[in-house]
């Protein structure tokens, strides 16, 4: 079964899966960038976090930010598949794969997609602090330290 | 006409429902539908100048134009990644 180049899922997210999806014979290097569950946001402790996506949206939303990545760069395939619902501390909410013939394109591109998905990928994370409240995030972009 | 309106974390947590079904005049524009929206939810008001509108399930303007059966949703800053 050929694996979806763009997806939002409830299921754990396999990198290799992603890498075998967009390599070909002609591609030099497949990056992979992993957005995981960081136990802290400025220091404040974080317990867990919940996605929520509209999936009818998102997805043609990282088709074309992969799109506009392709008509940037010299690179090939592309895939992004996002996490939804609770995750726990060190899960992998998200994960860019860029094949390219060259690294240089593939990690170019591969933080670009990143950036656009902050910006426009209809796709939220609720954060629940340790100590009990809980918060929607807006405007990720804006976040100190953000983007890592 | 009858509009499908879709709403997302905040706004969902603010309206207490993921999905509506509203009644609006003919020629109602986006823009014009999310004023009711406001109106109904005042909650709903300070996002106004920062939410993105998606008709259709596609990215739009507040200018467009709805049509029985559409699905509209307002969609708050996003925080993906």
């Amino acid at each position: 079964v050929a694996i979806e180049l763009f997806a939002i899922t409830e299921q754990p997210l396999d990198g290799g899966a992603l890498q075998q999806a967009v390599q070909t014979p002609g591609d030099g290097a497949v990056v992979l960038f992993t957005g995981v569950v960081r136990d802290n946001f400025d220091g404040r402790s974080t317990d867990h976090l919940v996605y929520e996506a509209y999936a009818e949206l998102a997805v043609p939303v990282l088709r074309q930010i992969a799109g506009e990545a392709q008509g940037r760069w010299e690179i090939g395939n592309v895939a992004v598949h996002h996490r939804v619902g609770r995750l726990e501390i060190g899960e992998t909410a998200v994960i860019v794969a860029v094949a390219a013939p060259h690294r240089h394109a593939a990690f170019e591109a591969a933080e670009f997609i990143m950036d656009r998905i902050k910006e426009v990928a209809p796709i939220w994370k609720r954060e629940q602090w340790a100590d009990g409240e809980a918060e929607w995030i807006g405007d990720e972009k804006m976040r100190r330290g953000a983007g890592d | 006409m009858h509009i499908t309106v879709r709403f997302f974390a905040i706004h969902r947590d603010i309206v207490g429902q993921p999905e509506i079904t509203v009644n609006v005049p003919e020629g109602t524009t986006m823009g014009q539908l999310w004023q009711r929206l406001s109106d109904e939810y005042p909650a709903l008001q300070p996002a106004t100048r920062s939410i993105m509108y998606a008709h259709n399930q596609s990215y739009a303007d507040p200018s467009d134009v709805l049509h029985d059966g559409d699905e509209a949703a307002f969609i708050p800053p996003v925080s993906g990644g």
